[in-house]
């Protein structure tokens, strides 16, 4: 799905321009996408909780990009939505209360509340001060979790999570299918939500704020509001995608807080492209299968090509991988020709 | 008609050697093997190593296979993916390791859900034995370890004393059975700070300590650099002159460091269950296979012998069962299982499924040039105190 | 208990003013080039790096502390000749993006020739242990420590406000246009101050291996407060990152020393409220 103008100037990290009209229909590609996990799930039965961590960074991500890439807020400490997503779904199970849905909507719950809150402080001010905030609602979130050790279980972690079964019928088992699944429609669901969010007036306007903030009051968008909105739902999907994960893995580590996920969910984003949300889903399997391979080699190995390809992938492919592949299409035969 | 004989014949000792040529034993190693914790996995590893190099590397008939699994610190939801995966793909017949305690505890849900022995080589909190019927644990807990010493510190002159412990499982296990033992013996705790696991800053809480003068401290800290962070703070700083003495648990003049802590740590006395410089003819064949397997990693340590006795544990269970290894049986084999460890005799209570050790008083001196934990005191069969 | 309160506010002192040594490269930069440097902490660590390294080499500590800043200074100039000038027009989000991956980078490189543990350093025998002052017991390398700080800090305060050297960078943080357009080479401007900053960074990490400790996480676990003195304190200003740097200083030691439970949580805590109050810093230019 692509809202294009028509014959206009190609952006850094932008869609290209073509003559047809916007749309919200499912293209061919983008159904091809969705039903290619499906076979892996046949296919690869060792890998299904591999599957599932990707399926649940890839909601992250795109939580992320909703922010990021349509609104234009860099966000260092987005993990924090992500950890009270995790800790609410995860201490409502240890405490007995183990359904799955309730659980996953009650974190995404209260993770948009306090995005809500935190949202009065993002907004003011420029990037510096945003990143700043962010970061330090970022730790402020992980030092409380780390005190509260007593209710969170601290450094040695939240486990006990004790599951109860999906849907009344389907328990989570240990080879991780009821997880694959469940982690792969809620991804779905979320995706479709968001993807109907962005196409939306709402959405267009989100990325007219991230182009010039100062113009949008002169057309009659209340920036402000539309900035509180967007975080409020962005932190909600975090918090959704933190749920799943405590609820898969049955356990809450003090790490779903840590500035090292919310800078790597960065990364990820931006590698795979910004602003068109395929790029979060790109982005992530992308990027855990390679961490996951090459860090297993050798952790030191791994953090050192990352760097380079950050630097590189700043220097010379701009708009990610979604934003070369953009170029690729442009560049093939028959569409050079409008 | 003799060239059918000699085909059958054949086929049928192919078919014999076939069934013969087992699966490996597999055994998961899981463990923290980069960042700041690498030691620890290093450690517990080349333990392991040293046992098969002077036992074999077959037990019962099957070729022992250690499969490694990086969780780069106290990380433990990626400890419980890696455990997952070494059971679900790889199907490994034990999972052991776990240098830190959140490790331990995430992966004792694992080893429920699958009936394998979960075999805990350093991991030192109470608690994690009674997590899952499947962990046995060979190496310690720091109740264990601590108790004693509030017993000794009293018994020797020492009645005020100020704790300082790593914010953590073990360290709030050692706090609170020092305390207890202190107590008891008619001590006192004049206060009490607890130090972030991670990159801890010793300098106010060293200012702190100062200031109030108790006459000892009672320190617990993650083996490894923390206790030379401590204890250079603790002299630049004149606690020493100050007449404030350090009483801690082994972790702190861990034999992997205490070499390079060299004066720093002289004179400072510790209670623990292994030391380097205890004899014995086991420590000795164990610390010569260490140096053969590891001797670029220094010297061996409490690490090294969980790895060691846990390599033992597994090796004794295998033969017992034939190479067949079930998880309730293996653990009906564990419960009670006695072992001549190069540390001591040590066993594993049949209730607990925990180790009960000889825990020694020791001193920092200087042998044959180097710095070692001299033993001159012990407190034999202790079990740990935490349950 | 007004020793222990002068202790407290010495050692707060002595940590700010290494944090103020370090992110005064920062500020700078951040101010004069409204760049996001987040590979400031990666500076820092790898003065300190080249000072073990120069150390095990039979170098003294002391004559290591020039040799460093010179060394750490030529690095900052190449990098930003050759990566950073391409992206002073970039997008802030580029900015760190591309700031994290050098990081990343410094970090794997001194994991591998380093290792991951702690690295010692050994202080000439004049410098360990305590003074005795009027029944205050101060330590000597923080004394040491202060007064390098004060110098430098005198140091700068003169060649900002004095010199015309000074001069340009003042103009240039002021308006970059303007300034080009009264002739001022703008883009030596940007090389020696950020030479200069990083060069001051790396002689911070150096210095501050007794006190910080020195693993390669240093580059990301201290980045936050460097931050904070910065965004806090106001980008672009000196006199604003040294007034942050010292209240950070002291309330983050006196926090470990009265509320030892409490932990890093409560400067996370001020910095938000700080961050509330005085969006653009204490003595900040740019909202």
């Amino acid at each position: 799905m692509r809202v294009e103008p028509a014959g206009g100037r190609a952006e850094v990290g932008a869609p290209e321009p073509s003559s047809r009209l916007p749309h919200d229909r499912w293209g061919p590609l983008e159904i091809a996408f969705w039903l290619a996990p499906i076979p892996c799930y046949f296919l690869f039965p060792g890998y299904l909780v591999l599957a599932s961590q990707v399926f649940i960074t890839s909601l992250f991500a795109l939580s992320l990009d909703l922010i990021l890439g349509y609104a234009g807020i860099v966000s260092l400490g987005h993990a924090a939505f992500f950890g009270i997503g995790a800790y609410t779904a995860g201490l409502l199970a240890a405490h007995g209360w183990g359904e799955p849905l309730s659980g996953l909507a009650a974190g995404g719950a209260l993770a948009a509340a306090v995005g809500f809150l935190v949202s009065f402080l993002v907004v003011r001010g420029g990037d510096l001060a945003r990143l700043m905030v962010t970061l330090g609602i970022g730790q402020l979130v992980y030092e409380a979790a780390n005190k509260a050790a007593s209710v969170t279980g601290g450094v040695d972690g939240l486990g006990g999570v004790a599951m109860g079964k999906l849907l009344g019928r389907f328990s989570f088992d240990l080879e991780g299918r009821a997880a694959w699944i469940y982690s792969f429609l809620v991804l779905f669901a979320c995706f479709a939500l968001a993807r109907r969010v962005v196409a939306s007036p709402f959405g267009l306007s989100l990325r007219g704020i991230r182009e010039n903030d100062r113009r949008m009051p002169a057309l009659g968008t209340p920036v402000r509001r539309r900035l509180v909105a967007v975080f409020a739902l962005s932190a909600g999907l975090a918090g959704v995608a933190g749920a799943l994960l405590a609820q898969t893995t049955q356990f809450v580590g003090l790490e779903v807080l840590g500035f090292t996920r919310s800078a790597e969910l960065l990364i990820i984003l931006v590698l795979g492209g910004t602003g068109r949300l395929y790029g979060a889903l790109v982005g992530a399997p992308l990027f855990m299968l390679a961490q996951n391979y090459l860090s297993g080699i050798d952790p030191t190995y791994w953090q050192f090509w990352l760097g380079l390809l950050l630097v590189a992938a700043v220097l010379f492919g701009r708009g990610g991988i979604m934003g070369m592949a953009d170029r690729l299409r442009a560049r093939l035969p028959g569409r050079a020709a409008r | 008609m003799g060239n059918v004989r000699l085909w059958a014949a054949s086929l049928l000792v192919l078919a014999a050697s076939a069934a013969g040529a087992e699966e490996p034993l597999k055994i998961g190693l899981i463990a923290a093997f980069s960042g700041p914790f690498a030691d620890y996995g290093r450690e517990i590893e080349a333990g392991m190593k040293a046992y098969m190099k002077l036992h074999g590397d077959k037990v019962a008939g099957r070729k022992v296979e250690i499969i490694v699994r990086d969780t780069t610190g106290p990380l433990p939801d990626v400890a419980k993916r890696h455990a997952q995966e070494l059971v679900v793909r790889e199907k490994v017949d034990f999972l052991a390791g776990f240098g830190l305690t959140p490790e331990a505890l995430a992966v004792a849900e694992i080893a429920t859900q699958a009936k394998k022995p979960m075999i805990v080589m350093n991991a030192a909190t109470s608690i994690i034995t009674a997590k899952s019927p499947y962990v046995a644990r060979v190496s310690f807990t720091l109740a264990q370890d601590a108790a004693p010493m509030g017993t000794w510190a009293a018994r020797n002159g020492i009645k005020k004393v100020f704790t300082l412990v790593a914010d953590y499982g073990p360290g709030i296990d050692a706090e609170a059975a020092f305390k207890k033992s202190f107590a008891a013996a008619g001590g006192q705790v004049v206060d009490s700070i607890r130090t972030p696991l991670r990159g801890p800053e010793f300098a106010p809480f060293l200012q702190r300590i100062k200031d109030e003068r108790p006459q000892a401290v009672f320190v617990f800290l993650p083996a490894g650099e923390q206790g030379i962070a401590f204890m250079k703070g603790f002299r630049e700083r004149g606690l020493a002159e100050a007449g404030i003495q350090v009483i801690a648990t082994g972790d702190v003049t861990d034999d992997h460091v205490i070499d390079a802590m060299g004066e720093v740590a002289q004179g400072m006395i510790t209670s623990h269950h292994y030391s380097a410089a205890h004899d014995s003819p086991e420590n000795k064949a164990f610390l010569e296979a260490y140096q053969q397997v590891a001797g670029s990693l220094g010297r061996a340590n409490f690490m090294a012998v969980g790895g060691f006795d846990g390599m033992a544990a597994i090796y004794d269970v295998a033969r017992k069962l034939g190479g067949k290894i079930d998880g309730d049986k293996a653990m009906a084999v564990l419960k009670g299982w006695k072992h001549m460890s190069p540390r001591g005799p040590i066993s594993i209570d049949p209730e607990t499924r925990d180790v009960v050790q000889t825990v020694y008083i020791r001193k920092v001196e200087k042998r044959d040039g180097h710095w070692y934990n001299v033993e001159f005191e012990k407190f034999p069969e202790v079990k740990d105190p935490g349950k | 208990m007004v020793t222990s309160l002068i202790g407290v506010l010495f050692d707060g002192l002595a940590y700010g003013s290494l944090l103020f040594l370090i992110s005064n490269g920062l500020s700078v930069t951040m101010g004069l080039m409204n760049f996001v440097n987040l590979a400031h902490g990666a500076f820092a660590m790898l003065g300190g790096y080249a000072c073990v390294a120069l150390m095990r080499r039979g170098v003294p500590f002391l004559v290591t502390l020039p040799l460093v800043f010179l060394a750490v200074a030529l690095l900052g100039a190449v990098l930003e000749r050759a990566l950073y000038r391409r992206l002073y027009r970039a997008p802030h989000l580029d900015q760190v993006l591309f700031s994290i991956g050098l990081t990343f980078v410094a970090v794997a490189a001194t994991t591998w020739a380093f290792g991951p543990s702690q690295q010692p350093v050994e202080l000439p025998p004049f410098l360990r242990g305590q003074l005795h002052l009027a029944g205050v017991d101060l330590g000597k390398y923080r004394l040491f420590l202060v007064a390098l700080v004060v110098l430098i800090t005198v140091d700068l305060e003169f060649l900002i406000g004095r010199t015309r050297f000074g001069a340009r960078v003042r103009a240039a943080v002021d308006s970059q246009t303007a300034a080009a357009g009264l002739g001022i080479d703008v883009n030596r401007v940007f090389s020696v101050t950020f030479a200069m900053g990083t060069g001051l960074a790396g002689l911070g990490g150096a210095l501050g291996i007794d006190i910080l400790g020195l693993d390669p996480t240093f580059a990301l676990k201290y980045l936050v407060y460097f931050l904070l003195a910065v965004a806090v304190g106001g980008a672009g200003s000196i006199k604003g990152t040294a007034v942050a740097a010292i209240v950070l200083g002291v309330f983050d030691v006196a926090g470990k020393y009265y509320v030892p439970e409490a932990g890093a949580f409560i400067i996370y805590a001020l910095m938000v409220v700080l961050m509330i109050l005085f969006p653009a810093g204490l003595y900040g230019r740019r909202a």
